[in-house]
């Protein structure tokens, strides 16, 4: 009687915190033991991304594109690790047999997916660094940050979104077998044009850019790009204030809605057996 | 007695072209039911044709902006086609490669094809074939928007078909060199590193002059893209395809098609040479060390 009072509530705070924390554990530990990851997630992505920077340079566009692919290529990553390694991986969870226990255990499957996304952030944010770092020496970016603060809230909310989403998403991976990753891997080239990260968002004209604007790193970047060049503004899609109010309400979307569908998915998945169906 | 020896040698010698041509077959079969039925063919269309043409409509955002839209230009058509057969370096490294992952980590299988008469090069390259095809149809519907929607100056009257046909045959048959050393790598690796045809393929990008001349490069940066077979790949398909276009870029206009064709066969053949080796190395440290079924999916 005494022993079972030590375990966390149902859906408490401490328990939320663990499974975080149980979660992103083995992903850290196994970042340490296959060092390989360095050179294929980091160095190769950041050639592929200066490949593009030399596309401006040979049809002869201004500096600041080459300072937008920079940007971009640094955000490709926490897409990467939204897809990859939150979304489509509740898919490998399934085929693994992961999935039927983080249902059965008595924790919050946000919380298993924040693991996820936790665990996988030391190579996501590294390759990000590395990209902005090496490519702005290379490359010769000049970044005229008028406010740290600004851009540094900029990104929390354009995170907090985007990982809502991710999260909102994932629910549906419940659901799916091997199409799961065929449509993650869909979502990589139409969402790299619709954000534009390789280009300004306006490029894409108002009403697909307004329609873009609700992935939130469409806007973030946006955002962002504004902030940190000197001729951003004049190529920004819509300012900063409103941008930041945009990406604020879709933060509150996403992060509720994603509570609602992975609730509503997973007794939808406990019905219809497809918890622990796999390779379809 | 000797009847008996010649049979067996017959034997050996058929067992050495059947085997691994029956793992290829059976292998390519395999990869195109696991590529192509996990879904209806509506929905396989349309993933075929959505995911080339987002990926060339970057470029041609990209391009349109800085220029306001010249897609006339050559610089244009030299852009546009190489990337589109850029395509199948992604799709036919990444399609053997991953093979190693899919069969080991997400089937669990590996280690029952390593116990079975089959030959596990010719095995993951046939994996391959079925990537070379969706990725034939990504390449057809990029070139087919190309011409209908951005008046890709191409000619399909005046392309030399030969060429570009031998020209494509010796590439893929490179590419799946290439495929097979990072699938000798892969045996090596954790899943978390399962994107590493994607990478290189992504990296090489930047070496192969596939959308934008070498010249853009620095001075010291070019010799490697001099070193790259897909150099030579990619000019040789814009010659077939667009003869007069490929020939206003300098970069290897003091190359004839012939000698192009000897550079591309010989480094295919070294290529080809490293492959084996490198697999056979990696695919023996696999074993040394029981990774072949291994499972690390973190």
């Amino acid at each position: 009687m005494e022993r079972s009072t030590s375990f966390a509530k149902p859906y408490s705070t401490r328990l939320f915190v663990q499974t975080v924390i149980a979660r992103a554990y083995p992903r850290v530990i196994g970042a340490q033991r296959e060092k390989s990851w360095m050179f294929f997630d980091i160095f190769l992505p950041l050639l592929a991304v200066s490949a593009y920077v030399f596309v401006y340079r040979a049809i002869g566009a201004p500096e600041t594109y080459v300072g937008f692919v920079i940007m971009g290529g640094a955000m490709t990553a926490f897409w990467m690790n939204v897809l990859w390694g939150m979304s489509s991986q509740l898919y490998w969870e399934k085929e693994q047999g992961n999935l039927a226990l983080y249902i059965i255990a008595p924790n919050s499957l946000m919380a298993i997916l924040l693991g996820m996304a936790l665990g996988g952030m030391l190579s996501t944010t590294l390759r990000a660094f590395v990209i902005v770092l090496v490519g702005s020496l290379l490359f010769e970016v000049q970044f005229t940050v008028a406010s740290f603060s600004a851009l540094f809230g900029t990104f929390i909310l354009t995170m907090v979104a985007l990982y809502g989403m991710g999260m909102m998403f994932s629910s549906l991976f419940l659901l799916l077998n091997r199409e799961a990753w065929h449509l993650a891997n869909l979502a990589q080239e139409p969402i790299y044009l619709l954000s534009g990260f390789y280009f300004p968002l306006k490029s894409l004209g108002f009403w697909i850019a307004a329609g873009a604007s609700v992935i939130p790193l469409a806007l973030g970047m946006d955002a962002m790009r504004q902030l940190v060049f000197p001729s951003g503004p004049s190529l920004g899609f819509l300012s900063v204030p409103i941008e930041l109010g945009i990406l604020a309400i879709l933060s509150a979307g996403f992060l509720v809605g994603a509570r609602y569908l992975l609730a509503y998915m997973e007794r939808l998945a406990i019905r219809e057996g497809r918890l622990t169906d796999s390779r379809r | 007695m000797s009847r008996t020896a010649t049979v067996s040698r017959l034997s050996k010698r058929e067992r050495n072209v059947r085997e691994p041509l029956r793992s290829f077959f059976t292998a390519a079969w395999l990869g195109w039911q696991i590529e192509s039925n996990w879904t209806d063919p509506f929905l396989f269309a349309v993933y075929s044709i959505i995911k080339p043409i987002a990926g060339a409509a970057i470029l041609v955002v990209m391009y349109g902006i800085i220029t306001r839209g010249a897609f006339e230009s050559p610089l244009f058509v030299y852009i546009y086609l190489g990337n589109a057969f850029y395509i199948y370096v992604g799709s036919v490294m990444n399609g053997v490669s991953w093979a190693v992952i899919d069969d080991r980590e997400h089937y669990k299988t590996l280690k029952y094809i390593y116990i079975a008469p089959i030959h596990a090069p010719f095995y993951l390259v046939g994996r391959g074939v079925a990537r070379f095809l969706t990725a034939t149809i990504s390449v057809l519907v990029t070139i087919t928007a190309g011409m209908l929607f951005l008046n890709l100056q191409l000619d399909l009257g005046t392309v030399n078909w030969p060429m570009f046909l031998a020209a494509l045959a010796l590439g893929v048959i490179l590419l799946a060199n290439m495929g097979l050393m990072l699938a000798g790598v892969t045996l090596m690796i954790a899943h978390h590193v399962w994107f590493i045809g994607d990478a290189v393929a992504g990296a090489l990008y930047l070496f192969s002059g596939a959308i934008f001349p070498l010249e853009v490069l620095p001075n010291w940066l070019r010799p490697v893209g001099f070193a790259m077979p897909l150099t030579y790949w990619l000019e040789l398909l814009r010659r077939a395809l667009v003869g007069q276009v490929a020939e206003s870029f300098p970069t290897l206009s003091h190359v004839s098609n012939g000698q192009l064709f000897g550079i591309l066969l010989g480094l295919t053949a070294i290529f080809g040479i490293m492959g084996i080796i490198m697999f056979r190395w990696c695919e023996h440290q696999a074993r040394e060390r029981g990774l072949i079924d291994r499972v690390t999916n973190y």
